[in-house]
């Protein structure tokens, strides 16, 4: 019983989003606003982030979980999952209170929506979580099965559908390429749970093991690298990202990325240690490829949204970093998985308020392309200051959340002594910082002006900017508890790895 | 409890930020900005000022040192302090605020609140840099300092502000980025961020010979990208012609007078002494990029046709003075390069003289530094002034204004004498301090450099006062003249009460700096005596 309270926020996810999913099955009236459903969603989603901050809280301040609970063999509750299973939803909160007035705007079928949001939540949730490759599987596609539903909601809107399509289209492909893969694995080692797999590889002859397991992690790659948009597979997160209702965009781009590569790194750390060595070149290789490809790509965009798409791409690049450097090794401070933490969390704060304000733009503007933002500073300044602080803590400036991020997957790669990763690192933060700085740029220095009518900001769209604006600040300016935080979690995740 | 010392250290790098919350929040009409800002700005001018009176010279200590633990994960603390370095550095920085500030409070007219907050920002971020002594903390305020001049270029700038300012960006944090993976590779070799205790601990001291000079140089590299970007040093600089031409006249004081310097003080507060084996090894360099551009500088000055490139060219060529006595102290600092400098020479030269030439070297580069802040910040200004007048930087048009501004003509007389090394203004000891020094040590690339000096001397009175000031005056060539707030006028007019105010500190500084040198120096040279007393230990 005591295992299922740690399951305290995937059952009330479950069961909020299966209450919403009936109500809007039973109801007979179709026309109202939709406003109850989101608030349902909104509330589904506060109970989970509580559960999930007393879990945090619980592991990390009270010491109460030193060692990961497995519960039914098939998930583990660790730090690693508590610290990163309460910003994903804290993250979809967010975009619930931003983006309920966008969705019901745009859609009657709102119960449905939101049921889904509630429920891919969930998948998030599990997947962070999995221990076992068949619940990872299962996980990963409960997560894409509702996103690629998400995705093309709007289905009388042809973007939103080619959305949807698109990313079903490739998203079938890579999850089968995955559990290809998975097989593979189980055919060589027996096992499909993670640490039975590690203690297979260290019990036999990893050259004997290789020829299956190379392949083998090169097909589950492919699946979890679509989901983390990683070079070469990240060709649908663009037009997806564009076309998709912006609520879906955010989450697409921070959230479910979160979950790609945080799977990735606990797929790899916990059961292909054995064989880590091996990867080096090959996930540098992704790494450089990925941040070059999004940044070259981000660098011809015209259009804002597409360029933060493109630019989330580049992250994923530096993200990658991170993971490199643990397959070099772990004995460190540095060891790679707290900078993915740290990142991924830095990262998602901030691209949740970028993409807001797109949104506010959007909505207002009717338009995401640059021009769009000319002069912005003279229609919203509190506006153009946010979107400023955001693009500074994307490109990595100090005292934004996103400085600590580059600083920890550089300092990663730095102690490993991959100079060479570590200066492909600082061309492309150089390019990035092009593109960013582009559009501060228009927001202030307009060259003609514009007198367009001032932008008003809706008051949940503002006090969600407010609160994300305040986290980068937060988390650029003091960092130590997250610092200490990561790091305790990527020690104990690292320690089930070796 | 905390001292006055302390105290008055840590009002004077926070005032600035509360004058930005100050005129942010609570100032209604413009007028009040600019007054409040201009008497914000007195604090941390009056505090540092006193600030150097009370610093003991002989001891060379640190001076009112403030730590507190900020990261301790990270170990990283909020650590601040003065010595004899940075003291004037930051007098510099304060006393070019405040007159910046007064300068801007007629000149700028648009915009004003967020032009103020963003000069508060900036001040408090030059600040913040010559005070850290903890590398992240370092690193903070070096990359903050961008934004704010980013704006102040792109919003208040000229014509092609656009573009100059985002290349000025995109430049330096190229550069700082490459430093972030330095500090970075630093901390990983020591254990800390102190800057300090970094130096203390000799990183990579334990290694192997082969590996103790590849990390050691690799981490000199990125700190040289990061700092050569700023200085900027030939072949980085081509960011700085842009971004001074465009900036607003203020922005340019201090982009000249005290951005520029940031750089200059990263290799003498981090790379000497934290690397000193590495920095020997890779001198050379250092020198070439001094020695090329003094020469380089001083010829590109003498083709410009815009005035204000052309002073923006001449920062290029003064900063190569400090570049080259940091590089030819550098060549000396292990005592093997002490004696290989010494043995090239007949005996008549000891190595003992070399040591007190390389004391010299570094005197003369951070006397540079202070001299180049005052007398360029001079030149921006007085250039500001005439392209107030005349909407036109054009060398072309101007001609025989002597006679027509004859108050205009004397500053700008004494401020150029003094950049072009005149004896008895500021620039003279700065060059000669530094060119002594590197006689000694690189003969022949000091020789190199001083084609510069006679270049200077070219640009300066050729280009400068003889095309804008001397031959007569010419009404055909330039039209439309207006006065200072923008009327029509009917030629060129003479300065005002409050341009007279702004630049009579800096021209008094040139003559008191130029007679009497020896107070100032007593700083950098207690800092220089201890930077090379503790790379090689006492002479």
């Amino acid at each position: 019983m005591e295992q299922f309270s740690l399951l305290a926020p995937e059952i009330l996810l479950f069961t909020g989003g299966l209450v919403i999913f009936l109500i809007d099955v039973f109801a007979r009236d179709r026309t109202d606003s939709g406003r109850g459903y989101a608030t349902l969603a909104l509330f589904t989603l506060s109970a989970a982030f509580v559960a999930s901050l007393f879990q945090t809280y619980a592991f990390f301040e009270l010491e109460v979980a030193q060692k990961p609970v497995a519960v039914l063999n098939m998930l583990e509750i660790d730090l690693f999952a508590a610290l990163l299973k309460a910003p994903i939803i804290l993250v979809m909160i967010l975009i619930t209170m931003a983006g309920s007035t966008y969705m019901n705007k745009r859609t009657e079928r709102r119960g449905e929506f939101w049921s889904f949001f509630v429920w891919v939540t969930l998948a998030m949730s599990v997947a962070l979580s999995a221990s076992n490759l068949i619940m990872l599987y299962v996980a990963i596609e409960f997560l894409s099965i509702t996103s690629y539903l998400l995705a093309g909601f709007l289905r009388d809107n042809q973007r939103s559908a080619e959305a949807g399509l698109k990313y079903f289209l490739y998203g079938a492909v890579a999850s089968a390429a995955m559990l290809y893969g998975m097989t593979f694995v189980y055919g060589a080692t027996g096992t499909l749970d993670l640490k039975e797999i590690a203690a297979h590889i260290a019990a036999n002859d990893p050259s004997v093991l290789a020829p299956a397991l190379l392949p083998a992690t090169m097909f589950v790659m492919v699946g979890l690298g679509f989901k983390a948009t990683l070079a070469p597979f990240f060709q649908w997160a663009p037009d997806t990202y564009d076309g998709a209702p912006t609520p879906v965009t955010i989450y697409l781009s921070t959230a479910s990325k979160a979950i790609g590569l945080a799977v990735t790194a606990r797929v790899f750390v916990v059961s292909m240690n054995a064989l880590l060595v091996d990867w080096v070149p090959i996930m540098a290789g992704l790494s450089i490829l990925t941040m070059t490809m999004g940044n070259l790509m981000a660098l011809r965009q015209q259009d804002v949204k597409r360029m933060l798409a493109y630019s989330s791409v580049a992250h994923a690049g530096y993200l990658l970093i991170g993971i490199t450097a643990v397959a070099a090794g772990t004995e460190s401070f540095m060891d790679g998985i707290n900078g993915l933490l740290i990142y991924l969390i830095a990262y998602m704060f901030t691209n949740v308020g970028a993409f807001l304000v797109v949104m506010v733009l959007e909505e207002r503007a009717g338009r995401t392309d640059i021009g769009a933002f000319e002069g912005l500073y003279r229609r919203a300044p509190a506006l153009a200051v946010m979107l400023t602080v955001f693009l500074l803590s994307l490109a990595g400036i100090p005292a934004t959340a996103g400085f600590w991020g580059k600083f920890f997957v550089f300092g990663a790669a730095v102690q490993r002594q991959y100079f060479w990763l570590a200066g492909a690192g600082v061309v492309n933060a150089g390019i990035a910082a092009w593109y960013y700085v582009n559009v501060v740029r228009v927001m202030y220095f307009g060259e003609r002006e514009t007198d367009a009518e001032p932008v008003s900001v809706p008051i949940g769209m503002g006090a969600v900017l407010v609160v994300c604006t305040l986290v980068v600040f937060w988390i650029g300016l003091y960092p130590d508890p997250l610092i200490e935080w990561a790091t305790t979690a990527s020690e104990q995740l690292l320690s089930v790895g070796s | 409890m905390a001292n006055a010392s302390q105290m008055a250290l840590f009002a004077t790098l926070f005032m600035p930020l509360v004058a930005g919350i100050w005129v942010l929040v609570f100032s209604r009409t413009d007028r009040a900005i600019r007054w409040s800002s201009i008497l914000f700005s007195l604090v941390p001018l009056v505090l540092s000022a006193w600030l150097m009176l009370t610093y003991d010279r002989d001891a060379g200590e640190l001076y009112g040192e403030i730590s507190a633990p900020w990261i301790p994960m990270l170990n990283s603390n909020f650590r601040i302090a003065v010595d004899g370095l940075s003291l004037p550095l930051i007098f510099l920085t304060t006393l070019l605020s405040t007159l910046s500030l007064y300068y801007s409070a007629r000149t700028i007219r648009t915009r004003v609140r967020e032009y103020f907050v963003m000069f508060h920002l900036l001040e408090l971020s030059m600040l913040g840099v010559f005070m850290a002594l903890d590398y992240v903390l370092f690193y903070l305020f070096w990359e903050v300092s961008l934004v704010p001049m980013y704006l102040l270029i792109g919003i208040w700038g000229g014509q092609n502000r656009s573009y100059a300012s985002i290349k000025f960006f995109i430049y330096t944090l190229v550069g700082s980025v490459a430093m972030l993976l330095a500090i970075l590779l630093t901390y990983l070799a020591t254990g800390t961020f102190d800057i300090l205790m970094a130096a203390e601990a000799q990183p990579f001291m334990q290694l192997d010979d082969h590996n103790r000079l590849l990390l050691g140089s690799l981490a000199f590299w990125g700190f040289f990208l990061g700092f050569a970007f700023k200085v900027p040093s030939f072949p980085f600089h081509t960011w700085l012609p842009d971004a001074h031409t465009e900036a607003p006249t203020a922005g340019s004081v201090i982009l000249a007078g005290v951005l520029l310097k940031l750089g200059a003080y990263g290799f003498l507060r981090i790379v000497l002494p934290t690397f000193p084996e590495a920095s020997q090894h890779w001198a050379w360099a250092v020198i070439a990029v001094g020695a090329v551009a003094i020469v380089y500088g001083a010829f590109v000055c003498v083709a410009q046709s815009d005035l204000k490139r052309l002073i923006a060219y001449s920062s290029v060529s003064h900063m190569g003075y400090v570049m080259l006595g940091i590089g030819a102290a550098s060549l000396v600092l292990t005592p093997d390069g002490l004696d290989a400098v010494a043995g090239k020479f007949s005996d008549a030269v000891t190595s003992g003289q070399i040591y007190d030439s390389a004391v010299m070297a570094l005197n003369g580069a951070t006397l540079q530094m202070f001299n180049h802040g005052i007398i360029t910040g001079a030149l921006f200004l007085l250039v500001g002034i005439i392209y107030e007048r005349a909407h036109t930087r054009d060398l072309s048009k101007f001609g025989g204004l002597s006679a027509k501004t004859p108050y205009f003509y004397g500053i700008m007389l004494v401020t150029a004498f003094a950049s072009l090394g005149l004896p008895g203004l500021a620039g003279f000891w700065a060059e000669f301090f530094t060119f002594r020094g590197a006689f000694a040590i690189v003969p022949i690339w000091a020789a190199f450099g001083t084609i510069g000096i006679v270049m200077t001397a070219v640009y300066i009175l050729w280009r400068i006062i003889q095309n804008v000031f001397l031959g007569e005056y010419d009404g055909t060539k330039l039209d439309h003249w207006t006065d200072v707030d923008g009327r029509p006028a009917d030629g060129p007019t003479d300065m005002v009460f409050f341009e007279k105010l702004t630049l009579w500190p800096l021209v008094i500084g040139m003559f008191v700096i130029g007679i009497y040198p020896t107070w100032l120096l007593s700083f950098f040279n207690t800092a220089s005596v201890r930077l090379i007393t503790f790379i090689i230990g006492p002479s």
